[in-house]
């Protein structure tokens, strides 16, 4: 028998037929619902007069639109409440769950997921959100749809998909104190491009990955889909067992033995082949941030804002430069800030939130910094972060401390830069406008991101770790 | 979905890559429960000197006179053209409906990100990949002459110009016949629903936690 991959493996594990022309129906095991990307699948399923295939495989919870502070006031935008309003009412109608905003649960979608069990290995997992890539790192398959196909998985449990390609990203060797899962996701998207995966399903193996935790391996998995990969993976390994085991809605007694065996089984074989292999040794990267307005637009801390070499990105290289207000040759520690935002599905997690703690305790924000602000991922990281202290280390250093969602990360609620304003965001993207219009955007780790609030401009971390 | 047959259009030059669709549909029109009412707002921030918000009447709004879409020669485009990696980003379903109800059937690229790509047949139009030289050579010949227009064919999978150049491109059997017959994918699937049905018996029995609960 061939030797398969992972998501060899997953692939034909789920695959309720081949159809002829190529393509596969697909079992889905969980959807995962926000309230953005949802209202016009329930009302397509509503005109054609459907019922969900099996209400239980969905799970919904409000994450994009809701406010990060005086939640007890309610929602102050009459469309954005308007959307939260319509997620509750469909989920009410067709008896989903719904982990609304009153909630101990509620957080972001892609951090609830993975912290109660909802998502497990080995499962086929889709949302109608890009960054659903994060939850392979549990050594499932999940990527991000499209509301038409929210409402055929509503409807059917199941999509028609076309089997990406297998691609292989091994990272050798171990991470620098203070260099984190972000910088290595940078570093691979800065290696490979945005479309480097682009038609692939990446795994991410080798040493460096087998040492991650699973927060940094999720941080990782979520990045994929700025390297153009809907899909990446991690095989399953104990980190992966430890993680599930005792979460609410995972498998206990007799029932987790069985899944624990199966899931064991979820990796690639040794003699697997891969369509495309990437190998990176893990001690030569830096901390990364990015200078540009796409993530493959990065450069390592002690870096310099790069010269113009490409000919044919010419005119995107200076767009975008001249949307950043920035000059090739700058020195990236010279890049200063006036926000600071540490949160999103990216690096909302608990040991995200410990490591920025860890370097701002005891010590203040900059002078320059007009806001500083820490989202937790979920209510349960909030009360985590607060019985270990850390809110009070992040307010007594001049942090805000909100209540969880998505928040800046897109500023689809209030949470937002005024133009020309520039941000330290351990978020996903800097694309023009996505923390606000005209805001500039620097993607970074949380470590980073906390060292550029107490600075005012970007420092490398590293120097934290000595000693 | 609307049947996708052959088109006739007028060529509209959006000389980038990576064109993300944060940029096709700013977030705050996302808030949005409609699929339809999207086509003032695409491109918003380049489109427009100010800014938008979602139902804000777009005729008085200052245009910025140096974006593509917004120069005479373009008005009535129905086919874009662009560059690489076009879609890239966030999987939201309103950038096709946006490019849709701007008028858009037909995006050629040298490339789309995966989920963008996927989406746009889920609405009736249809995006061509062709080689960069080809992209090239379109992006030359629609700058150069008014009113540069292409022919598609989508039986025949042929682009021709309105100068008699004439390139082919691929596309997937399944794709291409649901869009010939404007065919509802859900309907299709469910054509399928005792195999669906026993596969998932199956599954689920071997995979008894996939049944908890989740309340």
């Amino acid at each position: 028998m061939a030797a398969k991959t992972l998501y060899d493996k997953l692939w034909e594990s789920h695959e309720v037929r081949k159809n002829d022309n190529g393509t596969s129906l697909l079992y889905i095991d969980r959807q995962l619902i926000h309230e953005v990307t949802s209202p016009q699948a329930f009302e397509g399923l509503r005109m054609n007069k459907r019922a969900p295939w099996r209400k239980d495989a969905n799970v919904a919870v409000p994450d994009h639109n809701i406010p990060t502070k005086d939640r007890d006031k309610g929602i102050e935008d009459p469309v954005s409440k308007l959307q939260i309003d319509t997620l509750a009412s469909n989920t009410a109608e067709l008896d989903i769950t719904n982990f609304d905003m009153s909630d101990p649960r509620q957080g972001i979608v892609h951090v609830i997921g993975p912290e109660q069990g909802i998502t497990l290995p080995g499962m086929t997992i889709v949302c109608g959100d890009s960054h659903t890539s994060t939850h392979g790192a549990l050594g499932a398959l999940a990527f991000g749809i499209g509301t038409s196909e929210v409402e055929h998985v509503l409807a059917t449990q199941c999509l028609v998909q076309e089997k990406s390609k297998n691609m292989l990203v091994r990272v050798d060797g171990a991470l620098h104190a203070g260099v984190t899962a972000k910088d290595l996701i940078l570093a691979i998207i800065g290696q490979i491009g945005t479309a480097g995966g682009t038609g692939h399903a990446i795994e991410f193996g080798g040493e460096a990955i087998q040492n991650m935790s699973m927060e940094g391996r999720m941080t990782v998995c979520n990045m994929t889909i700025e390297a153009g990969a809907k899909a990446g993976l991690i095989a399953v390994d104990d980190t992966t067992i430890e993680y599930v085991k005792g979460r609410n809605f995972a498998p206990k007694g007799s029932a987790w033995d069985v899944a624990e065996a199966h899931w064991r089984t979820l990796q690639s074989d040794a003699d697997a082949s891969y369509d495309k292999t990437i190998v990176m040794d893990a001690s030569h990267i830096k901390p990364m941030v990015t200078w540009g307005t796409s993530p493959e637009m990065v450069a390592p801390v002690d870096g310099f804002v790069p010269e113009i070499s490409d000919p044919n990105k010419a005119e995107q290289f200076r767009s975008a430069l001249k949307y950043m207000g920035l000059t090739p040759g700058m020195p990236i520690e010279q890049i200063t800030f006036d926000k600071i935002f540490i949160g999103s599905c990216t690096n909302s997690r608990i040991e995200d939130l410990r490591e920025a703690a860890r370097i701002v305790k005891g010590k203040r924000i900059a002078s320059a910094i007009s806001l500083a602000m820490v989202v937790p991922g979920s209510g349960p990281v909030k009360a985590q972060a607060e019985a270990e202290g850390l809110d009070k280390i992040f307010l007594d250093a001049g942090f805000e401390w909100r209540e969880p969602g998505c928040s800046m990360c897109l500023a689809m609620n209030a949470d937002r830069l005024e133009p020309g304003e520039r941000c330290a965001s351990t978020s996903n993207r800097n694309f023009e406008g996505r923390q606000g219009q005209g805001g500039r955007t620097h993607l970074l780790s949380p470590a980073m991101a906390a060292a550029a609030a107490i600075a005012g401009h970007v420092t490398n971390v590293t120097k934290y770790y000595e000693n | 979905m609307q049947k996708f047959i052959s088109h006739i259009g007028l060529v509209a030059p959006l000389d980038r890559s990576n064109v993300d669709t944060d940029a096709i549909i700013p977030k705050q029109f996302l808030k949005s429960i409609r699929r339809t009412g999207f086509g003032p707002y695409l491109f918003d921030e380049w489109r427009y000197l100010d800014h938008g918000e979602p139902g804000q009447d777009c005729t008085n709004r200052p245009l910025n006179q140096d974006f593509v879409l917004n120069e005479g020669r373009y008005q009535g485009a129905t086919v874009l053209l662009t560059r690489e990696n076009f879609g890239c980003g966030s999987s939201r379903e309103h950038a096709p409906w946006a490019l849709l109800d701007y008028g858009f059937q037909v995006i050629l690229a040298e490339s789309f990100a995966d989920i963008f790509y996927s989406n746009c047949f889920k609405n009736g139009m249809l995006p061509i990949v062709l080689s960069s030289h080809q992209i090239g050579e379109l992006f030359k010949a629609t700058l150069s002459i008014p009113g540069f227009s292409l022919d598609v064919d989508l039986e025949q999978q042929t682009v021709t110009s309105s100068t008699g150049t004439r390139y082919t491109f691929d596309l997937d059997a399944y794709r291409k016949h649901c869009l010939l017959n404007g065919l509802d994918e859900i309907g299709q699937t469910l054509s399928y629903k005792q195999e669906i049905a026993d596969f998932e018996s199956e599954h689920l029995k071997k995979n008894s936690w996939l049944t908890q609960e989740v309340r």
